[in-house]
This record gives structure tokens, sequence and C-alpha cells, in this order.
């Protein structure tokens, strides 16, 4: 943790932006440079910097669930929308759309989860070491 | 339906332990009704098959590599599948009974029913990357089944043994398909069994056959392989008897059955398999006399029986494979009755030596009845299966005229006679000893296995005719041509009657003598001196020692010493690779700075490295090096790659953010070793070789012309098929998914790892 009164008043008024940011950046990605992978590694720092001005406590306290649960649960995003596919008889991961809604957006969440997921499980245990 | 039945017993695997915990006491009974319910559509099979024609399917797997599920049910397929799945839902019945009450009953049906699964596939698969996966699966889900009882050091042991042996013969079978493959240029069995004639003549024939032998050598057991085989006992006694009955070990002599309308016939051939498996089963049989075990005795005389199945592969004549299809159903009934009987003895009473038991027949009769009829069958007596099976082998050594051959199954056979005159009469009509005071009979769970394969040695003794369709498709599928089947129980008076007649003499004699006869063998034990086992501990204990050697010369501790190990592997490999390929060419793109901005950001750069270098401090050094990246960034945003350019600039960012974390926590380097000059030169050049190498290749890549048809596939069908207008990430997300997949699975894994690895350190440090 950094005692820095610059980084903890940057952070407080970037985090918001950036976690709207990396939204938009996951959503647009379809037709706009961006996705799943540029947006989750904004959220990724975006809560890495948090952790760095108020410690990786206040980062878990704001985030509510582990890490490792966000990851999994993009892991399982990523791999399960494949299968839908196969009801009409096509090779896992064919996309399939309905109107502008595909898998392949449902598979574009799953990757932003699984990279936030990861660098924040990261981040965390590196800082929990230091804690001790 | 092949994989239909396959894929239903993985399911019955996936719900077995589910199943147990909600109903322990039904379990058992329902999970069996899949392997039977297959094994009798299987049954429905055999008219057809024994017609000629084989029921073949198959479904696309890897269609771009050529690879698919292919299944295949001729003669021998079918009678495997049939042993597999009947004897397969008996045994799962019987660990019922057996294992009650265990706390692991369910993962036991779990592996058991996976195993299964394994087996069927490569009894059926006709495609030899499906054969080889499915063979791998049977070495893990029996090393999984052999080492259950984990917590015991010898089955670990035992497990750890039969999976490195298998696993290993596993790594040769592949490379010999492999071959195989090339050579014939199928990768289908059947396939390649019409070009049999072109393949026992070409080069690669000896190298192809070296490898497939030591596959099936190894999983069969045959000598020098053998030894792990008793060690396996160690597994659970249900275990045992699958693993010898019906499956497991005798997928080498399935292979080596598929294989010879291929490459049998020759020379190396015969005298391969005519002396592995004539020396296996004349040591199978004197070990068997040797041990006072049931289950030892019954794993024993499973090597002489094995070892008779690959001569008689070796033999090859036309009688030689009825003998062959004959003795596999023989010996695959009496043993899994056997085995389940013992363990059955051993449930009852609390022992398996010979020396303990004694008078159970007053408590346990249905039990030694079944154990009776089996042992029957496999000394060879009328009018059982074994009987008609033995005759067969005798009949076909006698008029072949392979003496030596003759001579080694007479005594085989002998020891067959004594090991079955153990199993039954000192331990039911000897005299009462300690261990029958409190033996009691099994449920209908431990009866119903052994009763069931016990008259079924029976019933086809004594009805010949209805085995006799499925044997003969089997050996027709080992011959590769059709051949025709005629078997009775009485074929007058032979010669081979009366070599059975003298099998038996000299088989009761040896029973009468045994206690000199034990004598006389440890006596010939102890002249060779061949423990295998010893020299098997040795052999690890040295791999292990070499390891450590090796891993501690290479991974001393020094971070800075990995990387320079890593580095220099790059290096050379691609340096290697580059100066081969011819690849160090002057490209023609002329370096000209025309644009300011791109000129001034090149500097940052060089700046930002520079920095990199003469930092004092790490601190310093990691910033250097982020105002590096950042240019790079920038060079990206500006030259038209807006996607790599934002994520650069994200992973330098946090790369500056975790690289910050874990430098503050690694100690200050000591003074000395890697400050050296020497060390120092070390590095300088390793790093500008690596620059160099890498710019070399960039150049190189420069120089080629750019291929546009792909950039212009993904813009034309990129809107059209993925409704997306960014090409990159219609990439990422639709056209290359299944790559993107794997890539988030590698994420996943670093993250997990990171919390891994640091947890169990900060746990270690917690402890201490």
């Amino acid at each position: 943790m950094m005692d820095s009164l610059i980084l903890r008043t940057g952070v407080r008024l970037l985090l918001p932006l950036m976690l709207l940011f990396s939204v938009f950046i996951l959503w647009r990605g379809h037709n706009e440079p961006g996705g799943g992978f540029v947006g989750g590694l904004i959220c990724a720092v975006g809560f890495a910097l948090h952790a760095l001005a108020f410690g990786v406590k206040a980062m878990r306290d704001m985030l509510k669930v582990d890490p490792r649960s966000i990851l999994g649960t993009g892991l399982l995003i990523g791999i399960l929308p494949g299968f839908l596919g196969a009801f009409s008889g096509e090779p896992y991961m064919t996309a399939q759309w309905l109107g502008a809604l595909g898998t392949p957006v449902l598979f574009d969440i799953g990757v932003y989860l699984v990279v936030v997921g990861a660098i924040l499980a990261m981040v965390q245990t590196l800082m929990a070491e230091g804690d001790e | 339906m092949i994989l239909t039945a396959i894929l239903a017993i993985i399911l019955a695997a996936a719900i077995a332990p589910t199943l147990n915990r909600v109903l322990p006491a039904l379990s058992h009974w329902l999970l069996a009704l899949v392997p039977l319910s297959a094994a009798l559509w299987f049954a429905t099979q055999i008219p057809g098959v024994t017609a000629g024609t084989p029921v073949l399917e198959t479904t696309s797997w890897a269609p771009s590599l050529g690879i698919a599920l292919s299944f295949r049910l001729d003669g021998l397929s079918l009678l495997f599948a049939l042993l597999i799945c009947g004897i397969g839902a008996f045994i799962v019945i019987y660990s019922g009974g057996y294992l009650r009450g265990h706390p692991r009953e369910g993962r036991f049906h779990l592996f058991i029913l996976a195993f299964m699964a394994a087996m069927l596939g490569l009894v059926t698969a006709d495609d030899l990357i499906s054969l080889f996966v499915f063979w791998e699966l049977t070495s893990i889900t029996s090393f999984m089944l052999i080492g259950f009882n984990h917590e015991d050091a010898r089955s670990r042991r035992s497990g750890i043994q039969a999976l490195l042996v298998t696993g290993g013969g596993g790594m040769a079978l592949l490379a010999g398909l492999v071959l195989m493959g090339m050579a014939s240029g199928e990768w289908t069995l059947s396939a390649i069994a019409t070009s049999g004639a072109d393949l026992r003549t070409h080069a690669l024939y000896p190298t192809m056959l070296v490898l497939l032998l030591l596959a099936a050598f190894t999983k069969s057991a045959q000598v020098p392989f053998h030894f792990w085989l008793p060690n396996a006992m160690d597994a659970p006694t249900p275990v045992s008897a699958y693993l010898h009955s019906a499956t497991m070990v005798k997928a080498g002599v399935y292979l080596l059955a598929r294989l010879n309308p291929t490459l049998g016939g020759t020379e190396p051939w015969f005298w391969a398999l005519t002396i592995a498996g004539g020396v296996t089963a004349l040591w199978g049989s004197a070990m068997a006399l040797r041990s006072t075990d049931l289950k030892k005795i019954l794993a024993y005389t499973t090597l002489m029986a094995l070892g008779v199945l690959v001569l008689l592969i070796g033999i090859g004549s036309d009688g030689a494979l009825k003998a062959f299809a004959g003795f596999l159903l023989a010996h695959s009934l009496y043993k899994g009755a056997l085995f389940m009987g013992a363990g059955s003895v051993d449930h009852g009473s609390g022992t398996r030596e010979v020396g303990e038991l004694g008078g159970l027949w007053g408590k346990m009769p249905v039990t030694g009845l079944f154990i009776a009829v089996a042992a029957l069958s496999m000394a060879g007596l009328p009018p059982l299966l074994g009987f008609v099976a033995k005759e067969l082998i005798y009949d076909e050594v006698l008029r072949s005229g392979h003496y030596l051959a003759l001579a080694a199954l007479l005594l085989a056979n002998a020891a067959m006679v004594a090991a079955a005159a153990t199993m039954f009469f000192k331990p039911f009509l000897g005299s009462a000893t300690k261990a029958a005071e409190h033996a009691h009979e099994g449920g209908p769970a431990l009866l119903a296995g052994p009763g069931i394969l016990a008259c079924l040695s029976l019933l086809f003794g004594l009805w010949v005719g209805l085995p006799q369709g499925l044997l003969g498709a089997a050996a027709d599928a080992v011959r590769g041509a059709p051949l025709d089947l005629e078997l009775h129980l009485w074929h007058g008076f032979t010669p081979a009657l009366g070599l059975s007649a003298l099998t038996v003499a000299v088989g009761l004699g040896i029973y009468a003598g045994l206690p000199g006869v034990k004598n006389a063998l440890t006596g010939i034990q102890q002249v060779t001196r061949i423990d295998h086992d010893r020299a098997w501990d040795c052999l690890l204990a040295l791999l292990d020692r070499l390891a450590r050697w090796i891993t501690g010369w290479l991974q001393d501790g020094m971070l800075h010493r990995y990387l320079a190990w890593i580095f220099t592997g790059i290096l050379v490999l691609l340096g290697a690779t580059l100066a081969v390929r011819g690849g160090l060419v002057w490209p023609g793109i002329s370096l000209e700075i025309e644009d300011a901005l791109g000129g001034s950001l090149a500097l940052l750069m060089l700046g930002g490295t520079v920095g990199a270098i003469r930092a004092r401090s790490r601190m310093e050094a990691i910033l250097s090096l982020a105002i590096t990246g950042m240019s790079v960034a920038l060079f990206f945003l500006l030259f038209g790659a807006p996607d790599v350019g934002i994520t650069q600039l994200m992973v330098e960012t946090l790369s500056a953010i975790i690289l910050v974390l874990i430098m503050a926590k690694l100690p200050m380097l000591p003074p000395g070793s890697d400050r050296t000059g020497a060390a120092k030169l070390f590095h300088a050049t390793l790093a500008l070789g690596l620059g160099g190498v890498v710019s070399a290749i960039m150049l190189a890549v420069l120089d080629q012309p750019l291929a546009l048809d792909l950039s212009r596939f993904f813009g034309d069908t990129s809107l059209l098929e993925a409704h997306g207008r960014n090409i990159v990430n219609v990439i990422l997300v639709d056209f290359r998914g299944f790559d993107t997949l794997g890539e988030i699975t590698v994420v996943a894994s670093a993250g997990l790892g990171v919390f891994a690895l640091l947890r169990a350190r900060m746990g270690k440090r917690g402890r201490s």
C-alpha cells in the first residue's frame, strides 16, 4: 500500500471512470477497436491501482467476491455457450445469433471476466503476502 | 451404438459416487445394469458378426487431422466386448458386496466403470489414434484401481509400477502405430489389415515390430516385463478379478491378435512370440506352485495363461488360432470365478494363506462349489470348457510338431492341475483351522459373479455348440481369413487325450509332492538370483538421482540464472533455425527517418533501454522499461493498430504495477557471483545476441511479400458471417474462438498458479 494523497485522490476519481470505460470498450469491441481482453485489462488496472492506493483489503471489500470466483465464472461463460450449436448439430463453438445478441458476445464477456479474475487474483496474492 | 455403450458406461461412472451416497445398498445393482445392457446389446450382434458382417461406426473427431472415432465390431472385438461388459457387470455387483461400507465405495465404482469404458473402447477401436488413446486410458484407470488403497505404501508403489511399465509400453505403441500408419498410408486397422503383405516386407517392419511387441508384452506382463502383475495384487480383489480375467492384461494379447493378420507369420514374429510366451508360461506356473497366497497363485496362473495365448498367436496356424479363441474364453470365465471366489474366502475367513485355511466346506459350501467347478476348468478336466480348450491346444501343437512348445505346455498345464488342487482341496476339505471357525458364506452380491461364471464354464463345456459360432468368428478375425471351427467335448481316443491324462497324472504328482517341488523351485530361483523387484527399485532410484542432479544443476534457486538458461535456450533455438534455414539475409528495406514523431519515439525507446541498463535500483529499472513499453504502445496507436495499442498500454501499466509489487519484496542481490566482470560480459552478450536474433527475424519477416488473402478473407466475411466490423475482435471471439478459449484457460491457470504457489510458501512459513 502506498500512502500517497495524489494516488488516492486520483484513484477515487479514476476508478469509476475506468470501470465504465472498460465496459464500454467491451461492448463496442465487436465493431470498433476494443473487446473483452482490453476491457478486462482496463478494469483490472483500475482495481489494481485501488489496491495500491488503499490496500488489498479495501479492494476486496469493494469487489465483494473472490477474484477466483470471477475467474471461474468467466471460464464457464467462455466454455458453455459453445455447446449451444450442438442442438442444431453444428460443431463446438459455432456462433449462434439471436438478432444483435450472439454467443461471441457472451464469449467476450467470459474473456473479460477471466482476465479481471486472473490479474486480480495475482495482485491480491502478491500484495497479501507483503502484508504479513 | 458402440460409442453409445462406451458413453453410457462413462455416464454411469460419473454418477456412481452420488448414487452410492444416495442408495448405498442398491447402487452396485443399479450400476451393473449399464454394462449388463451393453453386454446384451453386444449379444444381439452375434448372429450378424458370425455371419461375417462386422458392425462399423464412425464419428468425426478431429477431421482436419484425419482422426475419427471409428469402431469396428468383428468376431475378436465382439468376444472381448462381451467379456468386458458381461464379467464387468458381475464385478460391479461383486465389488458392491466386497466393499460394503467402505468409505470410498462410490469412488471405486467410478474407477472401475471408467476402466471398463476405456477397455471397451480399446477392443472396438478401428482408428489407430483412438486405439492408442483408449490404451493409455486403461493404463491410467488401472493405476487408480491398483493404487486404490492409497494409504498403503505398497499399493502406491504397485500402482506406480504398473503405470510406468504399461505406460512406457504405451509410448512404444504410439511410435509403432505411427510407423505402421506411415508405412501403409492408412490409419484404420481394417484398412491396414488388407496391406499386410506390403507391411511385412517394408523397410520399417523390424522397428515397427519391436515397438508394438514392446507395447503388447508390457501390457500382458510377458517375461521380462512380468514383475508388475503379481504386485498389482495389492489392489482390492474385484480389481484383480477383472484385470486378470477379461481386461487390462489381455489388452496386450488383444493387440497381438489384432495385428496378427498384418504383421504376423514372419520368422521374427514367430520366434519373439513363442519364446516370450513359452518362457512366461513356464515362469508363471513355477511361481504359482511356489506361492501360498490364493490371490498370488491365481496371479501367477494368469501369467501362464497369457504366455500360452501369446504362444498360440506366435504359432499362428489355423488350429492354433482356434485354440487361442477357445482358451481365451475358457480362461476368462474360470479366472473371473476363481478370483471372486478367493476374494469371498478372504472376506469370509479373514485370510488368503493356504496354510491357514481348512475345513471351509461346512461354512461356505456355495463358494466352495463354484470354486471347485472353476478349478476343474482350470485343471482342464471334462466336461468343462477348460478341457475343450486344452484339447484344442494339444491337438494343434502335436500336429504342427513344435515339440519344445509341447513340453513347455505339458509342464505348465500340469502345474495348473496342481494349482487348481491347491485352490480347492486344502482350504475346503482339509482339517478345520482357526480361520474356519468364524468363516461365513457371502451374500448374493458376492455369489452372483463366481456362480454365473462357473456355470458358464460348465454350460459351454457341455454344450460346445453354443459359443462355437462366436469363437469361430474370433479366430477368423485373428487369422484375417475365414476358417471353420468345430468344437467337440468328446473327440475320441486321440493322442491329445492321452496327453491330457498324462497332464493330470503329472499334476497330481506335483500336488502330492508339493513341499519338495517348492524346495526345488526355491533352489532354481537362488541359482538364477533374479530379483526383478529390487532391480526395478534400483532403476527408479537411479532415475530419481539423475533427475535431482539435473534439476540442481539447472535450477539452483537464483532467478537470474533461470532466466539466463531460458534466454540461452531461446537464443540457440532461434539462431540455429535462422542460420540453418538461411534466414540471415539483409532485407531490401531502407532505413529512412521520414517521420519526426516516429523518430523521436524510437529515440525515447532507446533512452528507456539505456536507462534500464544503467539503473542503480530495481525501481529505476522498472520505470525505465515502462518508458520503452509505453513508446511501443504509442507506435501502435500512431500507425493504425489501436487494438494492439490499447492492449499494450494496459499490459505495460499492469506489468509495472506487478513488477513493483514483486521487486519490492525480492531480497537485494548478494554482491559477488553475478556482479563480476565475467558475469556482466556474459549477460551483455546474451542480451545483445537475443536482441540481434529477434531483430534479424523481424527484418527477415518484413522482407517477405505481404500475403493479403487472409486479411481480404476476414475483411470480406467478418460482417457477413460474424456480424462484426472489428476484424481483430471477430477473429478473436469467432473465427479463432477456440484458440482464444485455450488462451484464457492459460491466463486462468497462471492466475491460479500464482495464488497456489504463494499460498503454499506462506503456509510453509506460517508453520515453521
